[in-house]
């Protein structure tokens, strides 16, 4: 890409590359059948909240397992809203922008105060603050069941498309661009930040916070701010979840869940936005593939129905220990030769480019592989 | 460096000719509901239906038998001719009884398996968060298993129909039985967070007025503790509880409040009064003594009684399910698949998906309840009235107490159960 745009540095770069890259998967969609195209949305809603969670462990060395925790907290603002704006007669894009609107701020705020947590505590009871959140989740809903209706979850309205699009392109279509969009725009402003003035204290926190105490870094604001940033990016993630299913619900937002979103941020690549992108598009198609894979076998009915769910647990166990016993820096370092030194530009470039070779073509490649 | 450019040269060689290539050969996927001559999972020798229901998770062991048996039954007719020549296909699919879950499997089952229709969805919380999908995409959506009124909504949901009883039929008939039967003492009731716990209670209220219960205590399913709840029940001196719980918590309830030496009568809805999944849950050993005058409802042929549909779902059980522990969940997902044989020879030679709908929104399927389906243009719902069960010596059977609700009201009826025609294969 250096070579295609020499003259484009720093910040405009990024942009430019993300805006290519969302076109580019925008255009995958056409290649796929309905159902792909859910999961190509799934894995867009995903790849918001495992590129903030990328950045939150891999850039400033903060560990959470909640993120699926700020996600339902985005869904939920999402769906509330959308709901009311419902009620009050709005419809369509001002009311997706809303409840967006709604979904940013509740997480926004929900990671900042787990933030100030957070600053004060490291390794281990972090991890653990982080983990009772997510474990708390279907408990506030059926605590405040009134209002986020226990395990059954919020249902909203369906979004349809919209009147121009609605001969060209499926619901389901309409719905991944909806959230390539979103997770286009969150990743390329992730992007940004990283590579800007704050992302530069973040890594100097995570390498030595006394060092870059000493230096003027306020190490506590660089640590709440990450923290709030990477929770935006995830709100919006659960939004965007929402959006597509038009529900949101406890169930969809376990530790399991929780755990799997850092397992495919560790997978991927810590800190590396493609190895985010990589590990998303694991998450949601590894289990499917699976699934097709032992129904395909003529198993016996017992043995499959021990197999069904716990298959992929496993699976995904064996890819963790193999890929950090063999590639220490997650899947995304497997396409650098040599271990670069870890230079600005090599660093950013490699991840930016990443989206769209990694969300699109296993997609594309699945659905050629069942409708040849 | 140069290794690199020449790799990203081929990745968007690779990648420009992929999209021209499909660009060129691939078409936007056709609007569903459009007017194409294929019939989605209709083909000249099969129908393809699928479900959702939990085959893991906590919901598993009560209800996981139903598609069984289900299974069963449509194995059954394929081998006795199927439906106009055609054999049923049942594709079923693990949802675990979470919602989310639920979204995707339903999603793969229309879109990637293309059924014909959804048959026998089971759950609450987890239908209602495919209910907008299945109708948006025209998708029957037949007889699901559970009592939410929400299915019986023919203006909103032209495409969903429900199976069990109504929840508020349920609630008001046992409050009613309650009434009958014991006067004067103190009714509470214990239900899940969601429509069925408040339908239950709507309709406890509908027979009791609206101070009727004397306690009202929630769970939440995620939480396999109801010790509180038990507690406040006791506390509150409550005789009699009628419960709005799946089979698990109705074993958890029973079970938690014997453990604090409490043992109210216990009245359930049909969805948890499953006797043989109780003792299950409960063990031989204990299981029979406390579910002793176990109090339900039911609208099928009762797994304890003599009706000749028991006898005819015990032979295809023995058969055809390699003779699996017989209950009322095997009666209940048999007659689940009755009632879709014999929908799917009304819709006629050549099934669409509006005959099947047309078919069962004619109110002409007999089924095989104590009392007449109710279906009809306005109303998707299938039971507006239930016997009453109870345990006695480990054999549940109607007592003979049959309640409908009717125009806001609880009257007693009598019951009429549809007698087996054709050995269960509707058309021969």
């Amino acid at each position: 890409m250096s070579r295609l745009l020499p003259s484009l540095r720093g910040i405009p770069r990024t942009i430019v590359l993300g805006a290519v890259l969302t076109v580019f998967a925008i255009g995958a969609t056409f290649l796929l059948d309905p159902y792909r195209n859910f999961q190509l949305a799934t894995v867009a809603a995903y790849f918001c909240a495992t590129a903030g969670l990328t950045l939150l462990i891999g850039r400033s060395g903060q560990l959470s397992l909640g993120h699926a925790a700020l996600m339902a907290a985005g869904g939920y603002g999402y769906a509330l809203t959308a709901n009311a704006m419902t009620d009050a007669g709005v419809t369509g894009i001002p009311r997706f922008l809303a409840g967006m609107l709604a979904a940013v701020v509740v997480s926004a705020a929900l990671g900042w105060l787990l933030g100030l947590a957070a600053a004060r505590l490291r390794g281990p009871y972090l991890a653990g603050v982080t983990l009772t959140l997510v474990i708390a989740v279907p408990a506030v809903a059926s605590v405040f069941s009134g209002v986020l209706r226990g395990d059954q979850g919020v249902q909203i309205a369906y979004d349809g498309v919209p009147p121009v699009l609605e001969r060209l392109i499926a619901v389901e279509q309409w719905q991944a661009w909806v959230a390539i969009l979103v997770a286009g725009v969150v990743v390329t402003a992730l992007a940004v930040f990283a590579r800007g003035p704050v992302g530069l204290r973040m890594r100097a926190v995570r390498d030595d916070e006394t060092a870059a105490r000493l230096n003027g870094v306020r190490s506590g604001r660089v640590k709440v701010t990450a923290f709030t940033v990477s929770s935006v990016a995830a709100g919006a993630g659960g939004a965007v979840l929402c959006f597509a299913t038009q529900s949101v619900s406890p169930g969809a937002y376990t530790l399991a869940f929780s755990l799997l979103l850092v397992v495919a941020v560790v997978l991927g690549g810590l800190g590396s936005i493609g190895g985010a992108a990589l590990g998303s598009a694991l998450i949601v198609l590894l289990p499917w593939l699976l699934a097709a894979g032992t129904a395909a076998l003529p198993l016996p009915v017992e043995l499959a129905q021990r197999l069904s769910g716990n298959l992929s647990i496993l699976v995904f166990g064996v890819l963790l220990i193999g890929v950090m016993l063999v590639r220490p820096g997650g899947l995304v370092s497997l396409r650098r030769r040599r271990p670069s030194r870890s230079s600005g530009t090599a660093t950013a470039a490699a991840p930016a480019e990443q989206p769209a070779t990694t969300a699109s073509p296993p997609a594309a490649a699945a659905a050629g592989a069942r409708h040849p | 460096m140069s290794q690199h450019s020449l790799a990203r040269r081929v990745a968007a060689l690779v990648g420009t000719s992929a999209v021209l290539v499909a660009l060129a050969g691939c078409s936007t996927p056709a609007a569903p509901g459009g007017t194409d001559e294929v019939v989605p999972g209709v083909s000249d020798d099969t129908a393809t239906i699928g479900t959702h229901t939990p085959l893991t998770g906590p919901a598993a062991a009560g209800y996981s038998s139903i598609s069984a048996a289900a299974t069963a039954y449509f194995a059954y007719l394929n081998d006795n001719g199927g439906i106009h020549g055609r054999s049923i296909e049942y594709i079923v699919k693990d949802d675990g009884y979470n919602p989310a879950n639920t979204q995707t499997v339903v999603r793969e089952l229309v879109q990637d398996d293309e059924v014909f229709a959804i048959l026998n969805g089971l759950g609450t919380p987890t239908h209602t968060a495919v209910l907008d999908y299945l109708n948006q995409n025209e998708v029957p959506d037949l007889f699901v298993a559970s009592g939410s009124t929400s299915w019986n909504q023919p203006e909103k949901y032209p495409f969903t129909f429900g199976f069990n009883a109504d929840y508020v039929v349920e609630g008001a008939a046992l409050a009613q039985y309650a009434a009958d039967e014991h006067p004067g003492k103190v009714v509470c009731l214990l239900g899940q967070d969601d429509d069925f716990g408040d339908e239950m209670i709507e309709g406890a209220e509908l027979a009791l007025g609206a101070d009727g219960l004397a306690a009202v205590e929630r769970y939440s399913v995620s939480n396999q503790d109801v010790a509180a709840q038990i507690g406040a029940l006791k506390a509150a001196g409550c005789e009699i509880n009628i419960l709005a719980t799946i089979n698990g918590f109705t074993a958890l309830a029973i079970g938690t409040a014997a453990q604090l030496g409490w043992f109210p009568k216990w009245f359930s809805s049909s969805s948890g009064a499953n006797y043989e999944t109780l003792v299950g849950y409960l063990g031989e050993d204990i299981g029979p003594k406390l579910l002793q005058g176990l109090v339900g409802t039911n609208y099928l042929p009762a797994s304890g009684g003599d009706s000749e549909w028991v006898t005819l779902f015990r032979q295809i059980n023995d058969e055809y399910n390699d003779g699996a522990p017989f209950d009322g969940n095997t009666i209940y997902g048999m007659s689940v698949a009755y009632l879709f044989a014999e929908a799917l020879e009304a819709a006629g030679e050549n099934p669409t998906r509006a005959s099947l709908i047309d078919a069962v929104a004619s109110g002409d399927l007999a089924g095989n309840g104590v009392l007449p389906l109710s279906f009809g243009e306005d109303s998707h719902a299938a039971y507006l009235g239930v016997g009453i069960t109870a345990v006695d010596q480990g054999v549940q059977d109607y007592v003979g107490a049959t309640y409908a609700v009717d125009g806001g009201a609880v009257t007693a009826v009598d019951p009429s159960p549809v007698a087996l025609s054709g050995e269960g294969v509707p058309g021969s």
